[in-house]
């Protein structure tokens, strides 16, 4: 705020050696960071580069172990996130803290209203939230309960929640994670919006093209330092520069590839038809859908997030019961509701809900492994499990499918990717017809992303009817043979992934058009 | 500036020096009371050492305490390893001796071995029935366990109050001279009275026996069963049980009836081991269902190490008969228990977390959670500040 003495305005942070070990490894090593006021800085690195936990220092979230910090040239100790609102720090996580039962507006101002008064006059808050709301055109139902709105939709509720409070300089975890490629372009129009008008934005992001379209500047981290900062307004940078600034060495950028295979002519393997599903509310969020898939074909469906794609793949997989219609697996109808059925059929499911559902974290790996097998007589005799044939089991699939971890690691203690590689695994082992997969790369570093795309582009290489639910369309758009575009609750087209362009990709996503 | 770390692992030897501290500091703290009230604690604990273990006839008494907490004890492991939070083994324990002295009396009759043992199962089939109401209500009706057992123990403790005090039921006694002063159960005929084993000195009742051989099975399925996986997977994420196909809400209710078995046989070995009547007022008093929660949460739900346990509160509880008198009030010996019991909790913090000492620096204030993200191998559950003594339930 002050040293206006200074012929340039102090940046808005300044940050200097911050270091902050953990157990075993140092996060953040001698890091600087600095961010003008009015730019959006990229902030850019692998998973486990140190992003995370620089901007929980910035915030207050996290008290470094060494190293200074200057908000506005002042320097400032964050001892709570409190210390860091009040500098005008905010940030916006990957996962969100709202309340499912409360309105957007109650959620904007839990904990933070305006007045001191005691009783909270609703109908001035919410005019007071809808008012931010359209100042900054971020474009929410401010009436709306959190829980009907979509993982998009939540996430510009928390921007919201952020700017209503006086952020002045904003912190984005991740933000394009959940958005289609029209709502990313609108959130940078509102970020660039937000950053003329004085705000600081830091963007963090590990996607190199999205660094490029909004940042003014961005900085590298690699392993817990600070690499590069690159002013992306000043100098011409291409991606393959910024991959090799954040991997270290020379990758391509996206990560792995499939061309197209014609498979009209193959038998078809699963066979879903007039599927309509409920969600946990009672809302048809599946609509009378079908889709068929053939043997050896990756089928992706894109969509915005909250547009049944979740409960398209509870309700094939047998987590949730079906309104009405049918699933097929090989010509043969799979019983709705019953998961155990859904196996028999030869259905593997990698769930969006990774650790929870599709892992136990707090399980040893070779009790995951066998989650879906342990009634097999390879592995049991009458009532007993035969730990050694487990444990067999388990070295074999880990060697198999390279990760890195020893059988008896608790899954909690496996990085993302390599916890995503023993469900895999397990998935993969069990010889599957059909293989549905939803966001699994997700949160996932190049390195691990790549070698899961692998994965499941052999899956289908093997014959095995491949489902790709992702909300990454570069994701959908680089492994799938055909693309079927979901939209509340249906499927409104069925693309070809190379030939269709990604503007129109972005519309029916948006559900502005319908193509045949 | 101190602070408390999750820890990743567990090292093994912490597993056995920590209780060992825990118990020592509440030894001291307890000490520093009595002192303050006017014992001496040396004093104080060699004569409840000698009243619980040594004396003559000591261990055995100890026994008679240690029997159904070792029963309720795994009442409460088997849910609570589930997470099922099965508060109701005191009712259950009570059905469980309605049920067993109905079947004593009714076939007195019948040689021994054929009645106990027909008194073992209708104690247990009793409990499981008594369970298996909350268990359904939670499964199919999304109720909180919690409180449905809770208050079903109040509904069995009244049930069996009307039925000694003001009904003319099956179980009370109408005839003797005593019971027309004050009501109580019949007495079941002597052939209904379980036998005991004598090990040396010790007298060890069925009960007992009973709950080391449960105890003992029940580790061995925890550990390499089928049904233990199963336990284990909805234990750690019921939703990841539905998603490898298991019928999660018939384990739930299985383990309910397992869990209100077991609180049942308590009840059935407090009539055929001790009591040979049907007394609901006596059982309250000594509320062995709720001790049974304590027991268990001292080991971490662990079954082996709950018969030890076991035998060390029902120690306690043994002592404190002996020694509360008019210079010993009896408030001392819960004081000493209770603080027990807090240590031995706060200390099984420390086998989760670990404290790390920092400079302190201006401002400094508690921080919530504090996820790293740095290393290759980033785990997926980091170092965090978790200001609660949790159940201590992680398998």
């Amino acid at each position: 705020m002050e040293s206006r003495t200074n012929r340039q305005p102090a940046p808005a942070i300044e940050a200097r050696g911050i270091t902050r070990a953990f157990p075993g490894v140092l996060a953040n090593d001698r890091v600087t960071f600095e961010v003008r006021r009015g730019e959006v800085h990229g902030l850019l690195g692998e998973n486990g580069s140190g992003k995370t936990t620089l901007c929980r220092i910035l915030t207050g979230l996290s008290r470094p172990d060494g190293g200074e910090i200057r908000i506005d040239g002042r320097r400032v100790h964050f001892g709570s996130p409190r210390d860091g609102y009040a500098a005008g720090v905010f940030m916006v996580q990957q996962h969100f803290s709202l309340v499912d039962r409360l309105t957007v507006a109650e959620n904007v101002v839990i904990g933070w209203s305006r007045t001191r008064r005691v009783r909270l006059d609703h109908r001035r808050v919410r005019d007071e939230v809808l008012a931010t709301a359209n100042e900054y055109r971020i474009p929410v139902d401010v009436d709306a309960f959190v829980w009907q709105l979509s993982v998009g939709e939540r996430q510009r509720v928390e921007i919201l929640k952020a700017m209503y409070r006086g952020a002045r300089i904003l912190i984005l975890d991740e933000p394009t994670t959940v958005l289609t490629p029209n709502e990313c372009e609108d959130l940078f129009v509102t970020l660039r919006r937000m950053a003329e008008a004085g705000a600081s934005i830091v963007f963090i992001s590990h996607k190199l093209r999205e660094v490029l379209d909004v940042c003014d500047r961005v900085t590298v981290l690699r392993l817990g330092r600070t690499v590069d900062t690159v002013d992306l307004r000043r100098e011409r940078v291409d991606p393959g520069t910024l991959a090799h600034l954040m991997v270290g060495r020379d990758v391509p950028p996206g990560g792995r590839r499939r061309t197209p295979v014609h498979t009209e002519g193959r038998p078809v393997v699963l066979d879903v038809e007039d599927l309509t599903v409920r969600n946990d509310f009672g809302r048809r969020r599946v609509r009378a859908l079908a889709l068929t898939v053939h043997r050896g074909e990756i089928l992706g469906i894109a969509g915005v997030a909250g547009n049944g794609q979740r409960e398209l793949a509870e309700a094939v997989t047998g987590l949730r019961p079906r309104e009405s219609g049918s699933v097929r697996v090989n010509g043969r109808a799979v019983p709705g509701a019953d998961p155990r059925a859904a196996i028999q059929a030869g259905m593997a499911h990698v769930p969006e809900d990774r650790i929870g559902t599709g892992l136990i974290p707090s399980l040893r790996v070779s009790d995951n492994v066998i989650l879906k097998d342990f009634r097999d007589s390879r592995f049991s005799r009458g009532p007993f499990l035969l730990s050694a044939r487990v444990l067999a089991r388990t070295r074999e699939l880990l060697e198999r499918f390279a990760v890195r971890g020893r059988p008896d690691s608790l899954v909690r203690q496996l990085s993302g990717g390599n916890a995503q590689k023993v469900l895999l695994a397990r998935e993969m082992s069990s010889e599957p017809a059909v293989l549905l997969v939803a966001s699994p790369t997700r949160g996932l570093d190049v390195a691990a992303t790549d070698a899961v795309r692998a994965l499941i582009v052999e899956a289908a290489e093997r014959g095995v009817a491949v489902v790709l639910i992702s909300e990454d369309l570069d994701e959908v758009l680089d492994l799938s043979d055909r693309v079927a575009v979901m939209y509340d609750g249906r499927i409104t087209s069925v693309i070809d992934p190379v030939t269709t362009d990604r503007r129109r990709i972005g519309m029916l996503m948006a559900g502005m058009e319908t193509v045949a | 500036m101190i602070r408390l770390e999750r820890r990743l692992e567990t090292p093994r030897w912490l597993g056995v020096v920590i209780p060992l501290a825990s118990v020592l500091v509440a030894l001291l703290v307890a000490g520093v009371v009595l002192l303050a009230s006017g014992h001496s604690p040396v004093e104080v604990y060699r004569s409840m050492i000698e009243a619980a273990f040594t004396a003559p006839g000591a261990f055995s008494a100890t026994l008679v305490s240690a029997t159904p907490l070792v029963l309720t004890g795994l009442c409460a492991a088997l849910a609570f390893r589930m997470r099922v939070y099965n508060i109701g083994g005191e009712g259950q324990l009570y059905m469980g001796a309605l049920g067993a002295s109905a079947v004593g009396l009714a076939l007195g009759g019948l040689p021994g071995p054929v009645v106990i043992l027909a008194m073992i199962l209708a104690g247990m089939a009793a409990g499981s029935v008594w369970a298996a109401i909350p268990g359904l209500l939670r499964t199919y009706a999304n109720t909180n366990e919690i409180l449905t057992t809770l208050m079903l123990n109040y509904v069995a403790g009244l049930l069996g109050y009307y039925l000694i005090f003001d009904s003319n039921s099956f179980w009370r006694d109408t005839t003797s001279p005593s019971a027309k002063v004050f009501p109580q159960g019949k007495t079941l005929a002597d052939s209904t009275s379980w036998p005991a084993f004598h090990l040396g000195a010790v007298t060890v009742p069925l009960g007992f026996v009973l709950g080391v051989v449960l105890a003992a099975v029940m580790f061995v399925v925890l550990r390499s069963t089928k049904s233990g996986f199963q336990l284990r997977v909805i234990a750690g994420s019921d939703r990841a049980g539905r998603y490898a196909g298991m019928r999660t809400k018939r384990a739930i209710v299985l383990v309910m009836l397992g869990s209100g078995a077991l609180a049942g046989l308590a009840g059935a070995s407090q009539v055929g081991d001790f009591s040979h009547l049907f007394d609901p007022s006596g059982l309250q008093q000594v509320s062995y269902g709720y001790t049974g929660i304590v027991v268990a949460a001292l080991v971490a739900f662990e079954p082996l190490p709950l018969v030890l346990a076991a035998i060390l509160l029902g120690g306690l509880i043994n002592a404190g008969f002996t020694l509360q008198g008019a210079t010993f009030p009896q408030g001392l010996v819960g004081m000493i228990e209770g603080i027990l019991l807090l240590c031995v909790l706060c200390g099984s913090l420390f086998g989760r977390f670990r404290i790390r000492m920092r400079p302190a620096a201006a401002g400094a204030a508690r921080t919530p959670g504090d996820r790293g993200s740095a290393g290759e191998d980033r785990p997926l559950v980091e170092e965090q500040e978790i200001p609660i003594l949790a159940s201590g339930s992680e398998p």
